[in-house]
């Protein structure tokens, strides 16, 4: 099992992470619960942060445990749980024909266009060291930081201002509006459901009525029995 | 290099460098487990005295074995698996839960280092140049365990208490790793070292004085934080929203039994212990302390454990003294208080270190940022004051105009005598309303049209 | 001797496909979502694996900007699912037609 010219217990590593990654890719696109397709998901970040230990990269696969594993798929299954979305899904419908047969010819054609053009071309000449040697006994650590606060400074500050406006928006897309408002729009709701047909808002009255008994928040529930 | 300055690894790798290795880590495994027995011991024993009781004093001396008598009794006691559960993440995340607090251990230094067979090593399982970093990732990869288990479950109060969980560790992993960053800021910059991270180095950092030690360094706020952090991220009380009795039966392991519940109780005790440990490092100088010319690697052990056990005390009188909190307040006082202080204090301290031509500048800068975020958090709380202030006038004037109703009402409960209380006349009046529907719905399922006209004259009201 | 690049570089578009596909088919969006992480990862480990290969820190540093892009999109993704869903009692794309004519 050796890799070109890779020693024994490098090459198990790879192998083993490369399955490990694979396999958990596989799972979150094939499980058909959401908490299932987060818990691969977290199987793949593990194979990818000991695959950056294995490419001496000490800190990054820390980091990618503590901001990916602990915050990121921690939050995928908390709005999971929160929504109550965790129920099973029908994997076999497909309500496109031919949408998932030309979806994975398209992947598999991008897959082996990459693969193929860098069979051919695969040379890396790009220039050694530019902006710092990631080595030394603290894996690189204080060369990392001085890239970051020095060469990369403006992504850096770029990237900060990303965070504050995601917070913001998120902020603003959850905030619930205040009670006076929420009885407003119940409403207008209501006034339009009794003036009569309007086309579109039938539809998603209808759409909603399928779907009550499989919610299970009591707030919705209540709330649709009420305008209904 | 993964193995850091340990010095074991340093010459070649030898049969008998493999078997200390083993033995490190059998060891620190088995003294694990004891000591999360004694653990259990003490707390009951401590609770019991602070509540005039005697507690366990049956499974030998001084109930010593009470915790193994429980563990065997756990152990032979049938498995449950809920019918409605996910079988398999029901069956994982015990272990999830428990992996992460036995890892933890591994990168805390004990003790100094010990020559055994022309073999030196270090009192340490493992001494990882990214040690502290390590802690904070598997303490965010423990959320896990509390979370599936509430999920797999398959029943509400579990899923009460796992979504708590994720909220609750998330709000409280950033003040730990602000106040940890002040901590390996502050050892870093008294001891130029490459491996600044690891946990060994920031002990070697606070040695030689009680004064060098980390808690004055970083000056004891960031201390404050970080022990009522890990109270939270750890869910001992007064931040065990995740298992409140009261408010969710039990919480996440509701439907655990036998040894899976065993392993949960095994994990939370075992995370007091470890995160106490952790204190010890990163802030009390770890096993650093006088000791005597004969049986040199003994006091620096001794020192650790004395050190962590007044912290393990201190967890146990939290507990027996302070009633939980509300959710709310939890979370505010995670986002709104600690959050921004362990952040201020970090900029201050960074600097304080800073070289004199720029230092005051910086100071000020510092001193500024924090003066803003104290009057934001100050200004927040008054509007929040105030608003509650304008909301309870509302509510009492919507009780004025309740109280007919409310009268007509209830004067068969209490015999005509009605005290409107004017806070709680609304939610009273919610309560009633809910009751109804939920009755109407019973009754119109199985008998009469009656109760479903009751119900639509509610809701006109 | 460390495994050689070309077999990270395989691995990543391997795993960057497999998202791109599960992206295309599936139609619970927070699934979707996690095919983008599984996506942003594959670029991770290119970048990881070109900074081993170069000796160069940029790479590493470049992967510190994609966590943060990642977060920050994970962020308002799950805020813009949250407040569909609680107009539409639905979290799948089929239920996001409403800019439909």
């Amino acid at each position: 099992m050796m890799l070109l010219s890779a020693t024994y217990p490098d090459s198990i590593t790879f192998v083993l992470c490369a399955i490990v990654v694979v396999g958990g890719g596989l799972g979150v696109v094939l499980s058909n619960n959401p908490v299932r397709a987060a818990l691969n998901l977290v199987m793949t970040l593990f194979g990818v942060a000991v695959l950056f230990v294995e490419l001496s990269a000490d800190f990054l696969a820390v980091v990618q445990v503590i901001i990916y594993a602990g915050a990121i798929v921690v939050l995928f299954l908390f709005v999971i749980m929160l929504l109550g979305v965790d129920k099973q899904e029908k994997l076999g419908s497909e309500p496109l024909i031919l949408q998932r047969v030309i979806a994975i010819v398209v992947g598999l054609a991008f897959l082996g266009m990459i693969i193929g053009y860098g069979w051919g071309n695969f040379n890396s000449h790009g220039s050694y060291s530019v902006i710092g040697v990631a080595s030394g006994g603290d894996s690189g650590i204080v060369e990392l930081a001085k890239a970051t606060f020095s060469y990369y400074l403006l992504p850096f500050e770029v990237t900060s201002v990303l965070l504050i406006i995601a917070i913001i928006g998120a902020v603003v897309l959850i905030a619930r509006s205040g009670p006076g408002e929420d009885e407003v729009k119940e409403d207008i709701s209501a006034e339009i459901k009794t003036d009569g047909p309007k086309e579109g808002h039938e539809n998603d009255v209808s759409v909603s009525e399928d779907k009550v008994d499989e919610v299970r928040s009591v707030d919705f529930t209540v709330g649709e029995e009420q305008i209904v | 290099m993964i193995f850091g300055m340990d010095p074991l690894f340093l010459g070649h790798i030898t049969i008998g460098v493999v078997i200390i290795a083993a033995v490190r880590v059998l060891v620190a495994f088995v003294v694990l487990l004891v000591s999360v027995m004694m653990m259990i011991w003490f707390e009951r024993k401590v609770i019991s005295d602070m509540q005039n009781r005697i507690g366990p004093n049956r499974a030998g001396p001084y109930g010593l074995l009470q915790s193994l008598a429980d563990g065997i009794k756990l152990f032979f006691k049938e498995d449950l698996i809920p019918e409605k559960s996910d079988r398999f993440v029901f069956k994982l995340a015990p272990y999830l839960a428990t992996v992460p607090a036995f890892l933890t251990f591994a990168v805390i230094p004990v003790g100094g280092n010990v020559t055994v067979l022309k073999h030196t090593f270090e009192l340490q399982v493992a001494d990882p140049p990214i040690g502290i970093l390590f802690v904070l990732a598997l303490s965010s990869i423990a959320v896990y365990g509390v979370m599936l288990a509430g999920w797999s479950s398959g029943s509400k109060y579990p899923l009460i208490g796992s979504v708590r969980a994720s909220a609750q560790m998330i709000s409280y992993e950033a003040a730990i790793s602000l106040s940890v960053a002040t901590a390996v800021l502050v050892s870093a910059l008294t001891k130029s070292g490459i491996n600044f991270l690891s946990t060994r180095a920031i002990v070697g950092a606070q040695a030689s004085s009680v004064l060098h030690w980390n808690i004055f360094e970083v000056g004891i706020i960031p201390f404050v934080i970080f022990m009522i952090a890990i109270t939270a991220e750890t869910n001992r009380p007064p931040f065990d929203f995740v298992e409140a009795e009261q408010e969710l039966v039990g919480g996440f392991n509701t439907e655990y039994s036998s040894i899976r519940f065993a392993l949960f109780y095994l994990a939370e005790f075992m995370n007091t212990i470890t995160m106490s440990a952790i204190a010890v490092t990163l802030f009390l100088g770890g096993p650093d302390g006088p000791g005597f010319h004969f049986l040199t690697w003994l006091w620096p052990i001794l020192w650790f454990a004395g050190k962590t056990l007044v912290f393990l005390f201190c967890y146990v009188w939290v507990r027996a003294a302070l009633p939980r909190l509300r959710y709310d307040q939890l979370m505010d006082l995670g986002w709104k208080f600690l959050i921004p202080i362990s952040l201020g204090w970090l900029l201050i301290v960074a600097a304080m270190r800073m070289p004199t031509t720029t230092k005051d500048i910086f100071i000020a800068f510092g001193v500024i940022l924090v003066l803003c975020i104290l009057s934001g958090v100050f200004l927040w709380r008054t509007i929040n004051v105030g608003k509650e202030r304008t909301l309870s006038k509302e509510n009492m004037k919507l009780a004025d105009s309740n109280q007919g109703r409310l009268i007509v009402d209830e004067i068969d409960i209490v015999g005509g005598r009605i005290i409107p209380l004017p806070g709680l006349a609304e939610i009273d009046d919610d309560d009633e309303n809910n009751e109804m529907t939920d009755s109407s719905v019973i009754s119109s399922s199985h008998l009469d049209m009656d109760s479903v006209e009751i119900e639509t004259a509610g809701d006109e009201k | 001797m460390s495994v050689d690049l070309s077999y990270y570089l395989i691995l990543a578009a391997v795993l960057f496909t497999i998202g791109l596909i599960g992206l295309l088919v599936r139609r619970n969006v927070l699934v979707m979502l996690m095919c983008v992480e599984l996506m942003l990862n594959a670029s991770n480990l290119t970048f990881v694996a070109f900074a081993s290969k170069l000796k160069d820190v940029g790479g590493q540093a470049d992967v510190f900007f994609v966590l943060v892009v990642a977060a920050a999109e994970v962020v308002v993704g799950l805020a813009i699912i949250v407040s569909i869903y609680r107009k539409r009692l639905g979290a799948t794309a089929d239920d996001l037609s409403s800019l439909k004519g």
